[in-house]
């Protein structure tokens, strides 16, 4: 027993030399890490926002990594991993954080839901990664949350205010009530719009906030009726947006007043139909029948997923591609240098017209005021929108004058 | 007649209309874990679980059958007490002689079963299930704005609730059942086979639970959270009420209901909260609830 | 004893080597749980209360003790010691309410009171609702040595398991934990005997929301977060099962059985996603139905029933 004892404490004096080997070996300083660059997919594979991005989210990157090595021959190996946050900001974090301890992760993108991407973006700067936020919505991400290790890619809160938001306080709709999910993204939603519904000359009578993936809308709703306001926006997304919408046509709601979804995707069009959402508003980043490249890309995409791409799942794809660029342009994974590589590029592919990455990681691009056409207007499948206007990516994004990343100053 | 103390007499009767609704979900749910209770003397934590396969099973049956609402609204209760009569011969009854808090322990495990697989079938964003097509649209009142299929809920919750109080009280087999509730011994001895009552019973609430999934599938998403999401909030309504009466659950749940509703329009962020606060109140004034016997 | 004695040496000498076989965080969130469960085990196993509101106390701490770090600029010591407190705080007054009903109103008293902690958590500003309370510095031990290297939390962490283990340990062995056991084998006894029985009952509940807080404090610490996943009812439920599987009632069951389930968990989360609550469920049921004495309990029964019969 004795004997034993004393292994016991030999093995208690080799720990701090045990400890100082492991310091040594501790990733973070490889040149090109295992000489494979490794992407991971956060995303929402089965919750409310599981249409927007999902499994789509990940085969949209997969074809992007085909393309990127039957275009480009590249020497490195790229891999791809997935995981889903179930819209959880503790889940999506400390997944990304095994990620990059344990599996040699490089970059991340997609996470689909902002309270998740502010988390992971924490992870990410302390561990020094890349991540490249698209189904994220918050304006914070690159406002006051921003990193030097961040990628905002698609659209923002902002941008959504901006260019729908704008459009229908100029149509007359100048008394809003606002329907928010409750968190980081339905909060910068509303605050966004609100700004911008001030700015020109609107009023907000007045909000109420319902749960994520909220089951039942005819309390928030009736509470949105008593206010009278001309407009109900819906600060919310993905099913949530859908659900609202169904239980205002229930209530008779839309008889007197007129429902705005801020953040609508073409799945939701599709899950809702024409008849229902003819004549709405909406901001886009991505339209898949805007030119012949969108259309190419999204028939390659339909064949696979038997859907079009959402906005969200073709900026994946092009982010990654961006990403990939910047790694064969730099020489390695590391992520400062690849940042800097990024940020120094355009962006021109079907998703961008000379897109730039700015300083505060915001990436800057046309976006479109969209008008959801007449049943009689529509064509052909998933021909659902009329280009109103576009707004070039100056205008629409958050000017840097008024930005409060720390970056921008400098 | 347009306000009552300020508030909007509209907004008033919405809400309180809406409460009533959930309050309905509340009464046949307590209904059912009272009755299980009485017979049991096991919390059936899987009662959420259960109102929620009801649900799915309605979505299922649409979906893949082209079963439509009315007759769901018989099927799959009837298919949810079947579930439930055999989980009480193939587990439940193993543990009667057992600490009551193994059956607490049992069924949460059983409904953490059941959550899990939708969940992993159908993920948690909730299939919709609309509205049978004689009950959509609504009537204007005037003063408030009834959808129709809201106002079924709350009468059809209502009937069953009072059908299962006159069936346990007032009818020959009810009696058998309050007798074996009473003295499970004495009442085999008459000859009265208390196994077969026992298990009836648990299969009676389990399709209670399922009615009330039915129900709700065209209110709110059909999604495998909305058991669990209901059941805490059922049980607290439970611990109000007191497990004593029947009558006394239906109606704690229904006023329980309204409660919510009107503090939805007063004070929305404690919506949530409101029958919590008064679970801890009747805690602390009247222990054992307020239709419960102090034992 | 001192058969004992070595084998808790050995456990420490594992524990102390771990994590350079096992990735640290991973061993840090065992020991969280086991801790968790351990404090858990304290009502359920030597008081014969089953609570189903525990992790109201779990979250509590994290909430509290990553916002007293984060947001007024404590220490991280004096951080973990305003959760703990919290947490107590809170268990004397849910515990001054449930103990008002015995056995499955106890059960439902506690998981309706721990459900409005957490929907006052989800819509109080501080908490940062679903975002939950994000990027808490893990700051330093008495300002010299950095906890945001994983290996030193580690054995910050692990001392901290260790003294609260050896408190529980301590109280189950002490006058006070004899007289809790003689509650759980028969409460009216107990009461004919002159114990104030509600009075040690609510004590036991407060020392064991305290521990549970500690337990999730030091979680906050380690994933630099607080969400409402702390303070929901399925952590409740999972530290029922953690608790039982490892065997109720033994001192080192809830260890066991919480490293198992976090083990389990975090191996299955990406090969069967969703089906993992499936597979706890099934654990459960089969731990209810067949194997109530646990993997301890079992094990040392046969054990016993070795030497017991020459």
């Amino acid at each position: 027993m004795r004997y034993e004892l004393r292994k016991l404490a030999l093995a208690l004096m080799l720990i701090p030399a045990a400890n100082i080997a492991a310091a040594q070996t501790s990733p973070g300083t490889m040149k090109l890490s295992d000489n494979t660059v490794k992407i991971g997919v956060l995303t929402d594979m089965s919750g409310v926002y599981s249409d927007l991005g999902g499994q789509g989210a990940v085969t949209a990157v997969q074809m992007a990594i085909d393309d990127y090595k039957a275009q480009y021959k590249p020497k490195f190996k790229i891999e791809m991993v997935y995981a889903d946050h179930q819209n959880k900001a503790d889940v999506g974090s400390n997944k990304v954080r095994e990620w990059y301890d344990t599996e040699g992760v490089d970059m991340v993108t997609d996470v689909l839901n902002s309270g998740v991407a502010l988390a992971v973006a924490k992870v990410t700067q302390e561990k020094k990664r890349i991540v490249m936020f698209v189904g994220s919505a918050s304006t914070r991400l690159t406002d006051q949350d921003c990193t030097p290790n961040t990628v905002h890619y698609a659209y923002d809160t902002y941008s959504l205010a901006n260019v729908a938001g704008k459009a229908i306080v100029k149509n007359g709709g100048d008394t809003w009530f606002f329907l928010t999910a409750d968190y980081a993204f339905g909060q910068s939603l509303e605050k966004d719009t609100t700004d911008v519904i001030k700015a020109n000359g609107g009023k907000v009578l007045g909000s109420v906030r319902h749960p994520l993936n909220a089951s039942d809308f005819s309390s928030y709703l009736l509470q949105a009726q008593a206010s009278k306001a001309k407009i109900i926006g819906l600060a919310n997304a993905g099913g949530d947006t859908i659900n609202a919408i169904k239980a205002a046509s229930e209530f008779g709601i839309t008889k007197n007043q007129q429902l705005a979804g801020l953040l609508m995707f073409i799945t939701d069009i599709h899950a809702l139909g024409l008849q229902t959402t003819q004549g709405m508003l909406l901001t886009a980043g991505f339209y898949w029948d805007r030119d012949e490249d969108t259309r190419k890309f999204s028939k390659r995409y339909f064949e696979k997923t038997k859907r079009n791409p959402t906005m969200v799942q073709a900026g994946d794809y092009s982010a990654v591609t961006t990403y990939l660029k910047a790694v064969q342009a730099a020489g390695t994974d590391d992520a400062e240098a690849v940042m800097a590589k990024m940020k120094a590029m355009p962006i021109n592919d079907f998703f961008a017209k000379n897109g730039k990455i700015r300083v505060d990681g915001r990436m800057i691009h046309d976006m479109y005021l969209m008008q959801v056409k007449k049943p009689s207007e529509s064509k052909y499948p998933w021909d659902y929108y009329d280009i109103k206007s576009v707004v070039p990516g100056d205008e629409a994004f958050q000017p840097l004058s008024v930005s409060k990343c720390p970056l921008v100053k400098k | 007649m347009s306000e009552i103390f300020g508030i909007p007499v509209q907004a008033l009767m919405a809400q309180l209309m809406l409460g009533l609704v959930n309050g309905s979900f509340y009464a046949v749910l307590s209904l059912g874990l009272a009755v299980i209770f009485g017979m049991l003397n096991i919390i059936n934590f899987a009662h959420g679980a259960l109102y929620m396969m009801g649900a799915f099973l309605a979505w299922m049956g649409l979906e893949y059958l082209g079963i439509g609402y009315w007759p769901t609204l018989l099927l799959a209760p009837l298919a949810v007490g079947v579930f439930g009569i055999i989980v009480e011969r193939g587990m439940l009854r193993w543990l009667y002689k057992l600490d009551h808090l193994y059956g607490l322990l049992l069924t949460f495990g059983l409904a953490l079963v059941i959550e899990g697989f939708f969940t992993n079938a159908y993920g948690v964003s909730g299939q919709p299930y609309s509205i049978p097509a004689q009950l959509s649209g609504g009537f204007n009142l005037g003063f408030m704005f009834l959808p129709y299929y809201r106002g079924w809920v709350i009468v059809a919750s209502l009937v069953v609730c009072f059908a299962t109080w006159f069936g346990i009280e007032k009818t020959r087999l009810g009696a058998y059942l309050r007798a074996a509730t009473e003295n499970p011994q004495l009442t085999q001895a008459f000859g009265i086979n208390v196994p077969m009552m026992v298990m009836l019973t648990y299969g009676f609430g389990a399709a209670l639970a399922g009615f009330a999934g039915v129900l709700a599938a065209p209110v709110i998403q059909v999604s495998p959270l909305m058991g669990s999401h209901l059941i805490i909030t059922v049980f607290a309504v439970v611990v109000i009420g007191g497990m004593g009466s029947i009558l006394g659950s239906i109606l704690t749940g229904l006023g329980l209901g309204v409660i919510e509703g009107i503090t939805n329009l007063l004070y929305p962020a404690a919506s949530n909260t409101v029958v919590f606060v008064i679970m801890a109140i009747v805690l602390m004034v009247r222990p054992a609830g307020l239709f419960g016997k102090e034992k | 004893m001192s058969r004992n004695a070595f084998a808790y040496l050995a456990l420490l000498a594992v524990g102390i080597a771990l994590p350079f076989f096992v990735y640290p965080v991973l061993v840090m969130k065992i020991l969280c749980f086991a801790l968790f469960a351990c404090a858990f085990n304290l009502l359920l196993g030597y008081t014969g209360l089953l609570s189903f509101g525990h992790a109201a106390f779990f979250g509590t701490a994290a909430y509290v003790a990553g916002y007293a770090i984060k947001g007024w600029g404590f220490p991280t010591e004096l951080g973990l010691l305003a959760g703990t407190a919290a947490s107590a705080l809170l268990g004397w007054a849910v515990g001054s309410l449930a103990i008002r009903r015995t056995g499955i109103y106890f059960a439902m008293v506690t998981l309706a009171l721990a459900q409005m902690v957490y929907f006052i958590f989800l819509q109080a500003p501080f908490t940062g609702g679903e975002d939950g309370l994000q990027g808490i510095p893990r700051g330093t031990i008495l300002g010299l040595i950095s906890l945001s290297d994983d290996l030193n939390l580690y054995y910050f962490v692990l001392a901290i398991f260790v003294f609260a283990f050896w408190l529980i340990y301590r109280t189950i062995h002490s006058p006070f934990g004899h007289v809790l056991t003689a509650i759980r084998e028969n409460e009216p006894r107990a009461i004919s005997l002159g114990y104030d029985v509600a009075k040690y009952k609510l004590l036991a509940f407060v020392l064991s929301a305290g521990l549970s807080g500690l337990a999730g404090a030091t979680k906050m610490l380690v994933f630099k977060f607080a969400t409402l996943t702390d303070a929901h009812w399925h952590g409740s439920g999972e530290v029922v099962l953690m608790t039982i599987l490892g065997g109720m009632g033994t001192v080192l069951g809830p260890v066991v059985g919480s490293s198992v389930i976090v083990t389990l968990q975090n191996e299955l989360a990406d090969k069967v996603g969703s089906l993992v609550t499936v597979i706890m469920g099934v654990i459960f049921v089969v731990c209810v139905l067949a194997f109530r004495r646990g993997i301890v309990g079992e094990v040392s029964a046969l054990y016993k029933r070795m030497i017991g019969a020459p």
